[in-house]
């Protein structure tokens, strides 16, 4: 879709400001509605619109499935770890107070790294998902072609 | 550190490994990371059981007190339950190294990622003190379930798992309902706290909208009978090794969040009352064991045969929940129990053929016999339990479940239950007929007997049909201690 002008005119001015609501959404999840779910969802919806302009491939050399994969892991393994330390320092599951001296410091820091991994993990899954239905309709392009032209 | 410390790690270990399986490369490594998981899973809940049976265990996650934050909450009846789920999850993958190798091609990280979800999930929902959480764990199971079942050989596994979404997802959606029905009411979300909070407001129509949603939702995750129709197909088609570990437990948790909902969160004198709950489910438990066990008999495969099974068999346990008394209950969760020990064992033995002969239809198992003795010996004998046959797990729930019907002096329901067990008796040896009496055929393959890597976790299933036939302290120990915990103190009976 990328010989429509308008459109890449308008997703070249977009797609930023989407990634920048995402990141705005995750960094002030603690104090107004919103958090990593969110977050996420909103990051890939703007990788998920370049990737509608300027075809899968260009979007997968931005990040590639691999890298989604471990990415996705490693969000969950972030929020795994920030509550492991929880109970390592003495508390319980996800227990914030033990990691700073000061109480709303502590609440915060915890609250901001667990929730950043839940962003992480949600923005590669929704690319993954996307990822794997978008390559499917391309591998099914390829079979129409070597059926036409023998 | 102390039990209730080391409590919901049971949970949180799947959970926790889930994320390191799905990056791991080849098909060792992720097994056997897997089987650590659920293992060390089984042995912490192994722990709880006695723990939690003396004194209700209580867990606040990140130290925010309940109601306000998310608490585990474990006595008799949920550490019983998760001991259950945790050591079949392991059973089934000491089972299911060899037969995913073979259904499952190249990588295989994400598929135990995958298990490893709908472990933590189910046993999520049983440690749970906390409604919200229950419908979100809930949602962990299914979601990872659907895509096991879609990772079937058979393309009809996609429309099989399409099919268990649409279903679990509406399941869920009214279970979803029904709690905030009841948030709306009562403005907490915590199980204990709903229980003291409810009798405020229980004589109005979002309560017992509630109650109704609640029992429709969870009844079809259980598969009752009307609500039945995804489990025959999720069953026959999902890889065998997920049909193993679905059949011992994911039905059996949708059993027990029920009874938590019917009896502690609306006590059994409420949801006995208000709604015709009792005749319900007994209506519904007969009708079940019936049709479940008529469909069986007709099958040609023998996968979707078991699975009917199944449904009959959801059927004796609400029939024990039905007669609302200890002993119905003690039946019920003894049944719980003792079915998935019997159908991991029959799903494991036809696993096993059907790694060898690569299909489920009941013609290509004649003359087996001979060339399988191992293996088919082992169904016949997982058969007998679930006939009900003396000496066998499958006879201690039916006679326990005699035992509450006379003592609830419904003498016409034992006539019931011997009948469906007699109709056990019908689909079960027609495989055994197939297998022994039949020759052969020559235009059909000869088979070997199935790898032990298969054999063994059968006969070890097998074995403790057997043992828990003969021995029944640890079970029916647990099983009454679970009920007596359910009823509440000085539960005496209901009069509608």
């Amino acid at each position: 879709m990328s010989d429509n002008g308008i459109l890449r005119v308008v997703a070249r001015f977009l797609i930023p400001l989407i990634m920048l609501f995402g990141l705005y959404i995750q960094f002030h999840g603690e104090y107004s509605p919103g958090g990593g779910f969110q977050a996420g969802v909103v990051f890939a919806a703007g990788w998920i619109l370049f990737a509608l302009i300027y075809g899968l491939d260009n979007a997968l050399k931005v990040i590639s499935q691999r890298a989604m994969y471990i990415l996705a892991a490693a969000g969950v393994l972030l929020y795994a770890f920030v509550g492991l330390l929880g109970v390592a320092m003495g508390g319980r599951f996800l227990d914030f107070y033990p990691l700073l001296p000061s109480p709303h410091a502590a609440q915060q820091l915890g609250i901001i790294t667990v929730e950043f991994g839940v962003g992480v993990t949600v923005a590669t899954v929704v690319m993954l998902i996307y990822t794997m239905f978008a390559r499917r309709k391309s591998e099914w392009e390829a079979v129409l072609r070597e059926d036409s032209d023998p | 550190m102390n039990i209730i410390d080391l409590m919901p790690f049971s949970v949180l270990l799947p959970l926790i490994a889930a994320g390191v399986v799905a990056i791991l490369p080849g098909r060792t490594l992720p097994w056997t990371v897997t089987f650590l998981a659920a293992l060390g899973s089984a042995v912490i809940a192994a722990f709880t059981l006695p723990a939690a049976t003396e004194v209700t265990l209580s867990y606040p996650f990140g130290n925010w007190p309940p109601p306000i934050g998310i608490e585990y909450r474990v006595d008799a009846a949920n550490a019983f339950v998760a001991l259950l789920i945790a050591s079949m999850a392991s059973l089934s993958l000491l089972w299911g190294k060899t037969s995913v190798n073979q259904e499952v091609l190249g990588r295989q990280g994400p598929f135990y990622a995958l298990f490893l979800l709908a472990l933590s999930g189910l046993l999520g929902i049983t440690l749970t003190g906390d409604t919200f959480n229950v419908f979100v764990f809930l949602e962990i199971s299914s979601l990872a379930t659907y895509a096991l079942v879609a990772y079937g050989r058979d393309r009809r596994a996609l429309l099989a798992a399409f099919r268990y979404l649409i279903m679990g997802t509406v399941g869920a959606t009214f279970l979803l309902i029904g709690i905030a029905f009841l948030y709306t009411m009562t403005g907490t979300l915590n199980m204990a706290d709903l229980a003291e909070r409810l009798p405020e407001v229980r004589d109005t129509r979002a309560v017992r909208a509630a109650l109704a949603f609640i029992i429709v939702g969870l009844g079809l995750k259980l598969a009752m009978l009307p609500l039945h129709l995804w489990l025959p197909n999720a069953y026959a088609y999902a890889p065998n090794f997920i049909t193993v570990f679905l059949a011992g437990t994911a039905t059996k948790v949708a059993l027990y969040v029920m009874l938590r909902f019917i009896f502690t969160v609306f006590a059994p004198d409420y949801s006995f009352v208000v709604l015709p709950l009792a005749t319900v489910l007994m209506v519904l438990a007969v009708a079940g064991m019936f049709a479940g066990s008529w469909v069986a008999m007709f099958q040609v495969h023998i996968k979707r045969m078991l699975a009917y099974s199944s449904v009959a068999q959801v059927g004796y346990m609400v029939l024990g929940v039905s007669l609302v008394s200890l002993s119905g209950l003690t039946a019920a969760f003894l049944h719980l129990f003792n079915h998935a020990l019997i159908k991991t064992a029959l799903f494991m033995a036809i696993g096993s053929v059907i790694y060898r002969i690569g299909s489920a239809k009941i013609d290509n198992f004649r003359g087996l016999g001979r060339q399988m003795p191992w293996t088919m010996t082992a169904f016949a004998l997982a058969g007998l339990s679930i006939i009900g046959v003396p000496t066998t797990a499958g006879f201690i729930s039916k006679w326990y479940l005699i035992l509450a019907a006379l003592e609830s002096g419904a003498w016409w329901l034992v006539a019931l239950i011997v009948m469906t067990s007699m109709m056990a008796v019908v689909y079960i040896w027609r495989i055994v007929e197939a297998a022994w009496m039949t020759e052969r055929p020559a235009d059909l393959p000869a088979v070997k007997e199935a790898p032990l890597g298969l054999l063994i976790p059968t006969w070890i299933m097998v074995a403790l049909n057997f043992y828990f036939g003969l021995d029944t302290r640890l079970t029916v120990g647990a099983a009454s201690a679970a009920a007596e915990v359910m009823l509440g103190p000085g539960f005496s009976g209901v009069s509608p």
